[in-house]
């Protein structure tokens, strides 16, 4: 039984610690498919943990559902099939040309050992030309630079074709003709029927977003679109109130705001935590 | 980031493997001709001490030394794709000192000398190695908690290769007439090779390559980091099992016929990425044909420096791989992984 049909992705009462520290709180959470949800919120929120918690890539208390189905009930291969990952800061397979990488977006879809098929070949064409880092497939990724070597990982994430795609940080590193890119092509994914869910540092693109989740202290504040009042109001709540919210052309923007004169009396921005890897 | 500035000549991979194997059959010939005497090649067959020489010393021993390079070899390149460090060296991780430990344990209570070794003794040498190879890199495993951290790997490796290598000491200690033949197994020696050394050799080598290539996809996907492989549907604890096993496996048999020769393991994949960019696939493969190239000439130029002296082969391994790993030192500035 299951209570969300329609959600892609949910998670009733997850809870999940990092190195014996509890980090996340029986959060609830739904999201909808054909929809771009950013995760925002201030550092050591707990954003990247929700991230691979969502993910089934750290254990985690509660009911985590992938398409209205429990993740630990997925075969190994079909869930990768449904759920692309792209992570932030993670190994970098340096000696791999940027289109060996992005094949091995298709593993889930291969047999063991198996050749890739054409169906492979032209998905691994599509996402590479995608990420317009088609042009250089033969480079290895050792010598990209950062942004180049992102716009690989990218496509090897899109390569999947999965009808979910969690992306942390998917911005580091891109220069703003291709976070704009980036933007277009989350939107095409968005229409195409796929969730995507990042965690984004950027506001001003997080509040492109058709939801946002503001996290705080491992808890979500606030689950809505960036146009409703209430989005935004928790958002200057989580940022300590530093936050000067602008609308432009119906869009909204977010520019940090020298501290007010009077202190507040407390903080409600928790301390810095150290952020695990 | 580690490569960006390194030259990029990159060789295509299969014509690479084929080189490498034409040179290995090129280094036998050398290695089957190059004696005591200095060169001494006749094929005819009209002397049978020669035909003795050659058939029962030089061939068994210059096959052997391949076998051996090419198990270094392979371990060396799982070793550094599995925990995504270059510097995973099979003997940093452990290994060596419990592989090491392995022999000394089973010649200390079998007794037996690898000069007159049978079949069932070679065996059971072979296998305490592997024991030993896996209690090593286990212990050093779990001293670091995993592999995640690179440094607290290696400084684990370090720490269990001291104390495994105390107790190998006591061992010695306590049973003198095993203290010559530890004594070859430290050095490295490739003059106790025969038949069936090559025999036992292959066979592991063939098992634990297939065992490699069947999980060369996952460690291809590994090099984006555990997440990103775990989220493509690699089963990491299988695949981490089976690696280790394999690499012990290979590391120890290796060790328990050619004793601990240095840094075969560590140059041969460093060798074959400088030389050309491709999947763990190729990788593996020409890590093993290089492994093999490497010690097979060190073999030689082990008979042939100083002959009719021998020298032993490991400390040419050593000079040789040191030399290169110093090069390649000023040549690219390490960063976390490579």
């Amino acid at each position: 039984m299951s209570s969300n049909a329609g959600a892609a992705l949910s998670c009733q009462e997850l809870s999940a610690s990092l190195q014996g520290q509890p980090v996340l709180h029986r959060l609830t959470l739904e999201l909808a498919p054909g929809r771009w949800t950013a995760i925002v919120g201030p550092n050591g929120a707990g954003k990247s943990t929700l991230l691979r918690a969502l993910a089934g890539l750290i254990p985690s208390l509660g009911r985590v559902e992938l398409l209205g189905r429990p993740l630990h009930d997925w075969p190994r291969k079909a869930r990768a099939r449904s759920l692309a990952w792209l992570g932030q800061n993670e190994g970098s397979g340096d000696e791999l040309s940027a289109q060996d990488v992005v094949m091995l977006g298709r593993l889930p879809h291969r047999a063991w050992l198996a050749p890739p098929s054409s169906a492979d070949h032209a998905a691994v064409r599509q996402a590479m030309e995608q990420t317009q880092c088609w042009d250089w497939r033969a480079r290895p990724l050792g010598q990209l630079s950062g942004g180049e070597r992102q716009r690989v990982l990218l496509a090897r994430a899109l390569a999947v074709q999965a009808q979910v795609v969690l992306m942390d940080e998917p911005l580091a590193h891109l220069d703003p003709p291709h976070q704009a890119d980036w933007l277009q092509l989350v939107r095409g994914l968005a229409q195409a029927g796929v969730a995507v869910v990042s965690v984004l540092h950027e506001l001003n693109m997080a509040l492109q977003a058709d939801g946002l989740v503001i996290m705080q202290a491992g808890r979500v504040l606030c689950h809505g679109a960036p146009a409703q009042a209430e989005t935004r109001r928790a958002l200057q709540q989580v940022f300590d109130e530093r936050l000067h919210l602008l609308e432009l052309e119906g869009q909204w923007l977010a520019l940090p705001a020298a501290p007010t004169p009077r202190a507040p009396a407390f903080s409600n921005v928790v301390p810095l935590k150290q952020k695990a890897d | 980031m580690s490569s960006v500035g390194l030259k990029t000549t990159s060789w295509p991979a299969w014509p690479l493997l084929a080189g490498l194997l034409l040179a290995s059959g090129l280094a036998l010939a050398v290695g089957v001709a190059v004696g005591s005497t200095g060169w001494a090649l006749d094929w005819s067959g009209a002397d049978p001490m020669q035909a003795q020489i050659l058939w029962q010393i030089r061939l068994p021993r210059s096959v052997g030394a391949w076998a051996a390079g090419a198990l270094l070899g392979l371990s060396g390149a799982i070793t550094q794709g599995l925990f995504r460090n270059p510097l995973a060296d099979p003997y940093l991780l452990g290994s060596a000192a419990g592989a090491r430990l392995g022999v000394a344990l089973s010649l200390a209570v079998l007794g037996g000398t690898p000069m007159g070794m049978q079949w069932m003794e070679r065996l059971g040498l072979t296998g305490a190695a592997f024991l030993g190879t896996l209690a090593g890199v286990s212990l050093a495993l779990a001293m670091a908690k995993g592999v995640e951290h690179s440094l607290r790997l290696l400084l684990a490796g370090v720490v269990v290769g001291v104390v495994l290598g105390a107790v190998t000491d006591l061992i010695t200690l306590a049973q003198p007439d095993i203290l010559r033949t530890m004594q070859a197994f430290v050095l490295g020696t490739t003059s106790f090779l025969g038949w069936p050394s090559i025999v036992l050799m292959g066979g592991v080598l063939l098992l634990s390559l297939a065992v490699a290539l069947a999980a060369s996809e996952a460690l291809d996907a590994l090099t984006l980091g555990e997440a990103t492989a775990q989220s493509l549907g690699v089963r990491l604890g299988l695949v981490r099992v089976l690696l280790i096993g394999a690499f012990a496996l290979a590391t120890g048999t290796a060790v328990a016929q050619t004793g601990m020769i240095a840094f075969v393991g560590l140059v041969a994949p460093h060798l074959v990425r400088n030389l050309c960019h491709g999947s763990h696939r190729q990788l593996l493969l020409l890590s093993a044909c290089a492994g093999g190239l490497l010690l097979l000439t060190a073999d030689i130029l082990s008979r042939w420096l100083m002959a009719p002296q021998e020298l032993p082969v490991g400390v040419i391994t050593a000079i040789l791989g040191g030399g290169y790993l110093l090069r390649l030192m000023h040549k690219r500035k390490y960063g976390g992984r490579s």
